[in-house]
């Protein structure tokens, strides 16, 4: 649990603006997709974004392409968690599986600004800011092992691994 | 009390009895992937597996950069020839073949009563079919090709129930884009969509394809259309396998019924730049546009081109206006030549393209520079998507895109009925 710095954004943040769809077959590692992070949203964000930072959005989060670097280009940007009022629904699987929380608390986005520090407390599931603190509703068991797995794809090796040692 | 289509379908698949809100674990019957299956061959590769699980059951179409237009893409090409044939996968239709959705459907993969799930958010088309189809992201199909298995929610459903006749000069793209004007574009997210109503039940297969594509950009998970007649003699000669048509109970349980009316609406136009700022014709009248795009995997169909070349016949494109056309298909190419169509596309100064994606995201065949705008068939028009951040694309139907270009402006195509 530490504390970031909020960059806040409004509705239906697309995946175009998160990254732009010129790049999504000619770019392939993950380091070069974070420079191209929220490109025609926030041209500031990439070169500013810090270790840690988390994303505050209103409504539909994600929205449009199912391209998973959306999600991949802000996690290795350092992006801790994105916190929206609601997600659209590839972008949300797109985060979980490359082990990016995603947030889901109207209440708290209502009441943060850009630019404050807020901290989230993923095991209790409260986002703590200067004017409260907010309850976001727990992942269930299966994809908490995914998240803490730092994704998919290392989660099901993981389960591979395990399936052939019991045979 | 009754079951959704998609409450039915994931029970099936589950072998339990579900309900939405439930999560199920369950065995595609086919899953598609596209160019991405590049990036998708590398995350498989991280599993440090040596096959894939059910060959049988890939379906990779080449389709967004076709043919490549730098090295990089053509390595992800070569990356993707090689793997298929390593892993004996034969569903493989290489760049000659068309966009994804079509060529799926021509193909004979889109089946009522299968589940379909593929690395692109406009799988939902084959709805269209009666079949249960998502998109999902890269990580899972490499995780689907290693285990055979993905976990899904049942979604909940909402009932489009589309009432009256359409009239002349409006298509299924302005009844779905004022569908999506109306309600939103998050109003279906995770949900299921279900298309019913006289309207519905009419709509050619071509029209429904662009319907269910376009839930979409509602946000929907999966469409639905209950298979008629012309579906089923569609697949008459192509089906990949036996299929059932499943329906929903008649007391199956719906989030909300949303009746539309369609009889009198006017032609619409998705403005800059989100999907659902949704306008009638006359509020964006005179609207000038530098290029404009008919095709895509929303309205790259024979119906489209037809109604398209039956409004440009005797007509020239404005001097200021670059009009691109993409069969979606080269099946669709094809009849279209023998039609005489591509005569008139040509005659008329329109650019024909291969098959394929074109400049729909941006990557190739007609990039927006700086201050220009698009007028597109397409189904999304988030800014920068076809090029510069700083131009914009409207969506209209195929009547309304070539009408607009013969004059340079946007316009009413039922003037030129």
């Amino acid at each position: 649990m530490k504390k970031g710095r909020v960059w806040k954004y409004g509705d239906n943040i697309n995946t175009d603006v998160i990254f732009p769809g010129k790049y999504t077959y000619s770019i392939l590692d993950p380091d070069e997709m974070a420079r191209h992070a929220l490109e025609d949203l926030d041209p500031d964000f990439a070169r500013k974004v810090k270790p840690g930072d988390i994303i505050v959005a209103g409504r539909n989060f994600g929205c449009g392409s199912s391209r998973e670097q959306a999600a991949t280009c802000l996690k290795y940007a350092g992006v801790q968690a994105v916190v929206a009022k609601s997600f659209a629904r590839i972008f949300f699987r797109n985060a979980i599986n490359q082990g990016l929380s995603v947030l889901q608390s109207e209440e708290a986005v209502e009441n943060i600004e850009n630019g404050q520090e807020i901290e989230i407390d993923f095991s209790q599931g409260k986002i703590k800011t200067e004017k409260g603190v907010y309850d976001f509703p727990p992942f269930p068991e299966s994809v908490l092992g995914i998240l803490e797995a730092g994704g998919l794809i290392p989660y099901t090796k993981k389960k591979l691994k395990r399936g052939k040692k019991e045979e | 009390m009754g079951k959704t289509f998609s409450e039915k379908i994931l029970s099936q698949k589950a072998g339990q009895d579900v309900k939405a809100g439930e999560v199920v674990t369950v065995s595609p019957d086919f899953i598609l992937s596209h160019d991405n299956a590049a990036a998708i061959i590398q995350e498989f590769k991280k599993l440090g597996l040596k096959k894939v699980k059910s060959p049988h059951k890939i379906v990779i179409i080449l389709d967004h950069v076709v043919p490549a237009s730098t090295e990089k893409y053509a390595l992800n090409h070569k990356n993707i020839r090689e793997f298929v044939s390593e892993q004996t996968i034969k569903n493989f239709f290489d760049i000659n073949c068309g966009i994804c959705h079509q060529v799926f459907s021509e193909k004979g993969f889109a089946l009522p009563g299968k589940l379909i799930l593929g690395s692109d958010s406009h799988t939902t088309t084959y709805g269209a079919f009666g079949a249960f189809a998502a998109g999902i992201g890269r990580s899972e199909v490499a995780s689907f090709w290693a285990t055979d298995k993905i976990w899904l929610r049942v979604p909940e459903t909402i009932k489009i129930e589309i009432k009256g006749k359409l009239p002349p000069g409006i298509y299924a793209k302005d009844v779905i884009l004022k569908i999506i004007g109306d309600e939103g574009a998050d109003r279906a997210n995770y949900r299921a969509v279900e298309f019913f109503g006289e309207a519905a039940k009419n709509f050619s297969l071509a029209s429904r394809m662009v319907v269910a594509n376009m839930a979409a950009e509602m946000g929907a998970k999966n469409s639905y259309f209950v298979p008629d007649e012309e579906t089923i003699s569609f697949l008459k000669e192509r089906k990949k396998d036996e299929f059932q048509i499943i329906t929903s109970d008649d007391k199956a349980s719906y989030e909300a019924i949303i009746p539309i009316d369609i009889s009198s609406i006017e032609p619409q136009v998705a403005c800059p730049h989100t999907v659902d700022n949704v306008k009638p014709v006359s509020d964006v009248e005179g609207v000038k546009f530098h290029q404009a795009l008919l095709g895509t995997c929303t309205n790259g169909r024979l119906e489209d081109l037809e109604v398209a070349a039956r409004i440009l016949k005797g007509n020239k494109i404005h001097p200021r206006v670059r009009v691109l056309v993409i069969p979606a298909s080269s099946e669709t190419y094809l009849l279209a030549l023998r039609e005489g169509i591509i005569d008139v596309f040509l005659e008329s100064g329109c650019v024909i393209l291969n098959p394929g994606c074109g400049p729909c995201l941006g990557a190739h065949q007609g990039i927006l520079a700086p201050g220009e705008i698009a007028l597109s068939t397409a189904n999304r028009n988030f800014r920068g998507r076809m090029g510069s951040k700083d131009s914009e694309i409207f969506l209209a139907s195929p009547a309304t895109v070539v009408a607009s270009s013969i004059k340079g402006e946007i316009t009413d195509p039922r003037k030129f009925l």
